[in-house]
């Protein structure tokens, strides 16, 4: 069956509270989970109260200020710092989202920052997406095609085609939507998932791609796709605000309308 | 032992099984269907007095019969679509699933018979 508890060297602990320097007077509690695989012990939650007035407006300004100047081990991927790498995705106030792009003023109380849900943790916030960045390898994100390039030109497209790509391609596989998915939860192991999902659609609706039926046919699978339930967590966390939801009705769409 | 194939390897696994839209489709269309024979159902035994006599005679008119044996019928398909994509996401080991998915497909074809046969007693039996 599906795990719904945890084992006992995974209950999260109170950890260690690290005070908001002398003469602070705006400052807000950060409660960060933390894990060090190496220490050998259970992972916990530490609370850090940060002087704003000294910080940045996001989140990941806090957590990287956390890190400079309060406790150095704390772990967390970002690169950008401006919601275009998708490093800093982490679940925030108990939603999937990019540090980086999600303001501290917009949450109410103590902002608790997890690493992504139900994947494998790495250490602190860093969790690994090892099977996420393999099963968008297996969509085979590329454009196939039989007939050779033109030798002159590019491959034409229409730009009512090109708009049909609008919504998909933006994506930039930050994994919020798939982790905040509960049929991902369960069956990551065999369902793609929404980010691999709708990555598959934007390749299998380019007008310029010959591999359209084969796609179709490598994702005709009662749990590759067929695990959607249109939950729509998907599209409620994603920080690119893009639907993945409907890319795979879509595709559900295309997979009925070829037997008809 | 340790897993040491890649993790793409792992992903694509045993590759697609090339199934899942016959269920999904059917499932779709059984649920569009059970909308007009649930309302029916519903609407006709209200406005019926509530006695054996008036149910037999009821079911023993053709139409009734045909609509009543079409209900049960998509009911329990529907039924045994439904549970197997709940089995699925719900039972992760395999061959447990096997036999959980096995037994609830066999008690709805069991339950949808024993209706079916029950309305066709009825409406052929003396």
């Amino acid at each position: 069956m599906a795990e719904f508890t945890l084992p006992a060297n995974s209950v999260v602990k109170q950890g260690k509270l690290f005070k908001a320097p002398e003469g602070a007077t705006n400052t807000r509690r950060f409660i960060i989970y933390r894990y060090d695989p190496d220490s050998g012990e259970n992972p916990r939650t530490d609370t850090f109260e940060v002087d704003l007035d000294t910080c940045g407006p996001m989140v990941l300004d806090a957590l990287l200020k956390i890190k400079a100047e309060m406790d150095s081990t704390l772990s967390l991927r970002r690169s950008c710092r401006e919601g275009i790498c998708g490093s800093c995705s982490m679940n925030i106030d108990g939603a999937n989202t990019l540090a980086c792009t999600q303001s501290i003023a917009s949450i109410k109380g103590d902002i608790k920052v997890y690493p992504l849900p139900h994947q494998p943790v790495v250490k602190d916030l860093v969790s690994d997406l090892t099977n996420f960045y393999a099963q968008y390898a297996s969509i085979e994100p590329w454009m196939k095609t039989d007939t050779a390039t033109p030798p002159d030109r590019e491959r034409l497209q229409s730009r009512e085609d090109r708009e049909k790509l609008d919504g998909l391609y933006e994506c930039i596989l930050c994994a919020c939507c798939s982790t905040s998915c509960p049929s991902y939860w369960w069956n990551s192991d065999r369902y793609l998932g929404p980010a691999a999902l709708l990555n598959a659609y934007r390749w299998i609706v380019d007008s310029r791609d010959e591999a359209t039926g084969e796609r179709l046919d490598d994702l005709e699978d009662p749990f590759k796709l067929y695990r959607c339930h249109t939950i729509m967590n998907c599209a409620k966390a994603c920080p690119k605000g893009l639907n993945p939801a409907k890319a795979i009705a879509e595709t559900k769409k295309l997979m009925v309308q070829r037997k008809m | 032992m340790r897993d040491l194939r890649s993790p793409l390897s792992r992903v694509k696994g045993l590759g697609s099984a090339k199934d899942g839209t016959h269920h999904f489709w059917h499932q779709r269309l059984t649920s569009l269907l059970l909308i007009p024979l649930v309302l029916w159902l519903g609407f006709s035994l209200a406005a019926m007095p509530v006695d054996h006599a008036t149910l037999v005679d009821w079911v023993r008119q053709p139409l009734v019969t045909i609509a009543l044996v079409l209900l049960i019928g998509t009911t329990f398909y529907h039924a045994k679509l439904g549970l197997q994509v709940v089995i699925e996401d719900y039972v992760a080991s395999h061959s447990r699933r096997t036999f959980i998915l096995l037994l609830s497909s066999f008690l709805c074809l069991l339950f949808g018979l024993v209706g079916v046969v029950a309305v066709l007693k009825i409406a052929f039996g003396a």
